[in-house]
Order: structure tokens, then sequence, then C-alpha cells
């Protein structure tokens, strides 16, 4: 079927849809809907072993059991159709490590996102991927020689199972959520990372997920491992063309920190305003170890996130930071989930939302600490910034702590950008979305310094851009 | 082309009651115009209505600077026009440091593409601190947050110095201030005047005229100007008071009506 799917999507392909993009030209493409047969479909385009397939069919069962989520969460899930969608599609090749034999218009797409010149500029290692599969995958020498893996998960899965396999699925098991259970169905690509004790990476490694195709779903599914006293940055950075219906993104992140390890893990997304993104993130860091997630949420029509850890061992730390910004029409739902799972275990929560238009954040945070444990602490920050009075902002904190040996601290405050304020930014000079853009980033400012610079920048720019879409 | 900001029989409304009632005058470039008059008299709504805020509607007259219609202007683009307004309650912006503030506003002033000097930016910003006695560390803070009335006052006063405007209005500049940074505001905007640029200085008391020594004084009493004189109608002002001048105006009025 796949080569003449292909060519009726590439005949069909809507030229006049805004952004930019590619023609759609697939070698593989498992076609429009979901059952066992795509399933099987995907497995096999990837040559799967066995025990990956039969994985693959349990976590669709599961997926097909589960109701949505609509009873605490968004109504708008109801109007994804998962048989409209299409799984798995992919040029058919295995990512190069250089740009230069990475297929033109994909190529392209990266150059124009500014990915090779970063890679030049300051990063460890890339992954690009196009829709399905990673393109372009490269890792320093010097780190291959420590014995740092790199790759996508596809890659992952086939050359190092003895690590990922044992990993793989055990700190977001399938049935954790619906959306994990599809993920865990039709996944592909995303990155599989392996830091071996004492490695300490110095510059960051990135990944970076494109979604090309329409009516597409993007199932990446990562799993970074960093073993005993080792230390990586990673960061991912995501962005779709904006499409005339509704496409998909929903990734399966899973972090290993063994004790003290230290990971870093930063998102920037920018996805547009179809994109129904619906991640589970989760962590699991053992003793001394540490785990933050940076997480900065711009565009998406719905986006469902709450990055966690889950703190196994003694004196581990968790931290999220997330921005969320809601735009017209956008509802950002995000969170974090601190769950204390030892003694002494330390966890911090910053979230700062803003609302702009129509536009909707929504908080969630769960903080669990059991009753037989002893010195946990935890914090909880979350602040929300309006702009205009049609906004809407819900806080849902959880925070269930038992026992009286622990330390948890809640703040929340909702401020608003006033007209005086715009009044007098706009007598000196400034325009709206200017003056508007200026308020937004004094106020995740205090987190933004947390970024690596390139990526601050980044943000502020893509603050910029959203703000003066909202002016219009 | 007329050097010139002039107001002609400007009239305004907030919340549908007529607050400025037909108010002529003229700065010409060069020259230090103050405007007293009592509470109430419309001083803070003539700051606003120039700089085109929201909540006041003009309901006549016509506003021109050097030629240009004002009020057919945005808000930013009076500003960036050449129109400066220090307001009497500065606000806050929770955030946004004091250099990245000023070098936006700098910034939108450019063509497109084009990309401020950091350096040089940085250079002049300081040199102007200096005068005004502001540390150097307050370029790293947010604007206005936790600042004391007079804090302010200088702040606004080193915005002006660095946007250059053509014509400043300074609302109540004074208000709030001790007598020390009273002297520092005024030497800012002495070390301002230029035969460039013309100045609107709106103030309740004499007391910031004895350091801005102003061309002309105007008395603004219900929306209009009754009275307008030179420098000495300040200290007659600040003597007698103003029951003097609207009487006069009344007689006037009468006399006109009869």
């Amino acid at each position: 079927m796949s080569q003449d799917t292909a060519t009726a999507a590439a005949v069909n392909i809507d030229q006049d849809a805004g952004d930019f993009r590619f023609p759609e030209d697939y070698a593989y493409d498992a076609g429009t809907g979901l059952s066992e047969k795509t399933v099987e479909y995907i497995s096999g385009v990837k040559n799967e072993e066995k025990w990956i397939l039969d994985f693959r069919k349990k976590a669709l069962k599961i997926f097909e059991g589960k109701p949505l989520p609509t009873h605490w969460a968004s109504k708008d899930l109801e109007n994804i159709i998962f048989n409209d969608i299409r799984y798995y599609l992919a040029k058919g090749q295995q990512p190069t490590r250089s740009w230069d034999e990475v297929p033109d218009d994909v190529k392209e797409t990266f150059e124009r996102l500014g990915i090779p010149e970063k890679e030049r500029k300051f990063l460890a290692g890339v992954e690009a991927q196009f829709d399905s599969e990673a393109a372009y995958s490269n890792v320093k020498v010097e780190l291959e020689k420590e014995g740092v893996i790199f790759v996508n998960s596809t890659e992952g899965l086939r050359e190092h199972p003895e690590i990922f396999r044992k990993w793989f699925g055990k700190v977001i098991p399938t049935g954790d959520n619906k959306y994990s259970a599809l993920n865990s169905a039709v996944f592909s690509g995303g990155s599989f990372i392996y830091v071996p004790p004492g490695v300490k990476v110095k510059h960051p490694l990135q990944a970076y997920f494109r979604i090309n195709a329409e009516n597409f779903g993007q199932f990446e599914r990562t799993l970074i491992i960093v073993d005993e006293g080792a230390e990586v940055t990673y960061m991912e950075g995501c962005t779709a063309p904006k499409f005339e219906t509704a496409t998909l993104h929903s990734a399966v992140v899973e972090l290993v920190a063994m004790p003290h390890a230290k990971i870093q893990y930063i998102t920037v997304q920018n996805w547009s305003a179809n994109v129904f993104n619906l991640v589970t993130k989760r962590a699991v860091a053992y003793e001394n170890a540490e785990v933050r997630w940076i997480d900065c949420n711009i565009g998406s029509r719905l986006t469902m996130k709450y990055p966690g850890v889950v703190m196994k061992g003694r004196k581990a730390r968790g931290e999220v930071i997330s921005i969320a910004l809601a735009n017209d029409g956008q509802h950002q739902d995000t969170g974090a989930k601190m769950v204390h799972a030892a003694d002494e275990t330390t966890s911090n929560v910053i979230s700062k939302s803003i609302s702009v238009g129509t536009g909707r954040s929504t908080y969630r945070g769960m903080v669990h600490i059991p009753k037989h444990l002893k010195g946990c602490r935890n914090n909880t920050e979350c602040d929300a910034l309006l702009i205009n009075s049609n906004s809407r902002t819900d806080t849902y904190p959880a925070i269930t702590v038992k026992g009286n040996q622990h330390v948890t601290q809640h703040e929340a405050s909702v401020s608003q950008v006033s007209e005086e304020q715009i009044f007098y930014m706009k007598q000196r000079g400034l325009n709206e979305a200017e003056a508007m853009s200026l308020s937004v980033n004094g106020f995740v400012n205090d987190l933004v310094r947390e970024f690596p610079m390139e990526y601050s920048v980044e943000l502020k720019r893509l603050i910029d851009l959203e703000m003066e879409n909202s002016v219009g | 082309m007329s050097q010139v900001l002039s107001i002609s029989n400007l009239k305004a409304d907030v919340a549908g009651q007529e607050i400025l009632k037909g108010l002529t005058l003229e700065v010409p470039q060069g020259e230090v115009h103050a405007i007293m008059g009592p509470n109430g008299s419309g001083k803070s709504t003539l700051a606003k209505v120039l700089a085109g805020h929201g909540d006041y509607e003009v309901t006549g007259g016509e506003v021109s600077m050097n030629g240009e219609d004002l009020l057919g202007m945005e808000i930013d683009e009076r500003s960036r026009a050449g129109f400066f307004l220090a307001f009497q309650y500065p606000l806050e912006i929770p955030g946004v440091s004091i250099a990245n503030f000023i070098r936006a506003a700098r910034q939108a002033r450019l063509g497109k593409g084009d990309e401020l000097d950091a350096v040089a930016f940085y250079k002049e910003m300081y040199g102007k601190m200096d005068e005004l006695k502001i540390d150097r560390s307050f370029t790293g803070r947010s604007v206005n947050e936790g600042f004391s009335g007079g804090e302010k006052k200088r702040l606004e006063i080193l915005q002006m110095m660095m946007l250059e405007p053509k014509y400043a209005v300074l609302d109540e500049t004074d208000s709030g201030l001790d007598i020390d940074a009273l002297k520092i505001v005024a030497d800012g905007v002495n070390a301002m005047r230029s035969p460039e640029r013309g100045f609107l200085v709106i103030t309740h008391y004499q007391r910031l005229l004895d350091y801005i020594v102003p061309d002309v004084v105007h008395v603004l009493y219900q929306g209009e100007i009754i009275k307008t004189g030179g420098k000495e109608l300040a200290l007659e002002l600040e003597e007698k008071g103003y029951d003097w001048v609207i009487k006069e105006f009344e007689d006037q009025q009468v006399a006109v009506d009869v």
C-alpha cells in the first residue's frame, strides 16, 4: 500500500496552507486510522523484534479500553478523531550523520529553523526528527569515545536492547493514561540517551521534532538514562506549520537518574494552533540525584502536560519550572507531579502562565508525600498573568502531605497587565504588541534566567511573535 | 512649518463630563511654559489628552505639533513623533529592567532591521544617570517597582533625556519631591532646554518654577486658560492665591455677556 498511498497523499496536499512546508513524499505511510494492522505495519517497517510488537499490541488494547479523561480534563479532547489521523510517515532512510546527506526539503526545513547553525555553535549532539523518523543524528566524537549514546529510539531499541529494554516503559507504564497507551502502541522516533557513570556532558544534547504532514500524529518516545554521578542537559524543540485540520502530538518521555546523577530536560515548543499536544513526561531519581524539567509551552490548540519526578532515593531532588503562554483560542493545561518516595527528598515547582485574549491557562499540580517518610520538602509557586479581561486561568493544586515531619509551601498569584501600564509603555513609543511582549517577558524574566542563553533569546523571540499575532 | 505645539479650542470629556472647555495655548520650540491652577481645573486631564489616554474623549478643537495633527495619531505614534509626558504617577512594570525598557523605547524609534548599538546606548545612559544622581545599579531594577517618589520622578526625567522629545509635558513632577530631589530634577530639565525643544510644566506650586524658570505662565481654571503672563505671574499667584485671577476672569465674562 505504501507507494500508492504516498502518491495519493502528495496529490491531495493543500498547497495554500500557511507557513512553510514541503509537499509530502513518503516511502512509508501507515495510512489513515488506527487498528492492529497499523501497529503491525509500523513494527514491520522497523523490522522489530517480536517482544516489541507484542508490547505495541497490548498497548493498543489498553488504549482502546480506556475512556477519554474528560471527567477532569477539557472536553476538547473529544474533537480528536483517531480514525482520521495518519500514524506513521517516513521517507524510508536511515538518519545520517551529515547534513549533506539529508534530503533537500528536510534539510531546508531544519536550516530555516536554525538547527545546523546551533549545532555548530553550542551543542554536543543533535537529533532532528521529521514526522515519524529521525533524518539526522549526530553526537560529538569525544562524547562517543566516553561511551555516551545519543541515537533515535528506533536505533536505540535495535542496537542497545540490553539497556533500553531494562527501562523502557518502567517509568511510565503503558496504562498510565490513554495517551501514553496510544504512544506505546504506535511510537516512532524520539531520543535514546545513555550517559555512562561519572561522565559529565558539558554542552547540551538537542533533539528537534518537526511535523510536516497534515492529519498526522507524531508519537516520539524518549528514554534517557544517566548513570551514577553522570550529568546531561537535553533540549527539545518542536514546531509544525499551520494546518487546516487538527494534528496530534503525543510523546512519552522517560528519564532515569541513577544515584548522584543530574538531568536537566529543557523543552521549548512552539506548536501551531491546531496541534493537540498530549505528552507524558516522568523521571525517576535515585539517591541524591537531581532532575529538572524546564518546560516552555507556546502555541498548540490544547496542551496537557504534567512533567513528574518520582524521588526514589534518599535526598533526591525534583524540579519543574514551567512557562505556558495561552493565546487566543488556546488552552495550556500544564503542571507538575512530584512523588516523594524516600526520606529527605526535595521538590520545587515554579509555574508561570500567561493568558491572552480568549486563551486559557490551567495549572494542575500533584505533590505526594506519604506518612512513613521523614524530612521531605516541597515548594510550589504558581503565578498567572492575564492580558485582557476575556482570559481565564485556573489553579488546581493537589498537595497530599501525610505525617508531620515535612515542610511544604504553596504560593499562588494572579496579576493583570493593566490598561494604565500599557498606556505608560505606549507613551514611550512602544506599540501594543511591543508593550505586551515586554510585560510578558518581564513576568517570566526570573525563570528565563535559568535557561542557557541561546534558549532564552529564542524564547523571547517566540513571545514577541505571539504578541504580534495576538494584536493582529 | 511653524515650530510650535499648538492647542486650539480643545474640548474633552471624561465619563461624559466636560473637563476641558475650549483650551487654547501655544508653546513654541525653545520656550518653557508653566500651567498653574487650582485643584480640579483640568491640568492632568490636559496632559493625558495630549498623550492620547483612552479614558478621555476629545469633543472639539485641534492640537498640532510642528504642524502635524497630534490628535490623529496613536499614543505610541505621538511619542515617536516627539511628544513626551512625564507622569504624575509613573507605573510599575514588574520584571522589566530600566535598561530594557528604555532600550525598547529607543529601538522602537529605529527603522525595521536597524539594531541599537548596545555599547553606545549604555554609555549614554550611564552618563545621564550620573547627571541625575541615579545609581548605575538601577539599570537592572524593574521599572518603578519599589521606588520612592523621588526615584520615580528622576526616572521619568532620565527617560525624557534618553528619548529627546521635541515637546515634553511634565505633569506635577514636583509632587512628592524633597528639595534636593527637586533641584536634581530641575537641573535635568534645564540641561534639556534647547531652541529645538518646548516644555509645558504643569504644577500646583510656584516652588518648582524657582528652579525651572518659565518663559510664560498660564492659569488654568475650569478647563480654560484664564490668564497668561510672564514668570512673575507665578510669584503673584504664590503670594495672593488664585481668587483674584478668577474674579478678574469672571468680571470679564460678565462684561462680554452684557
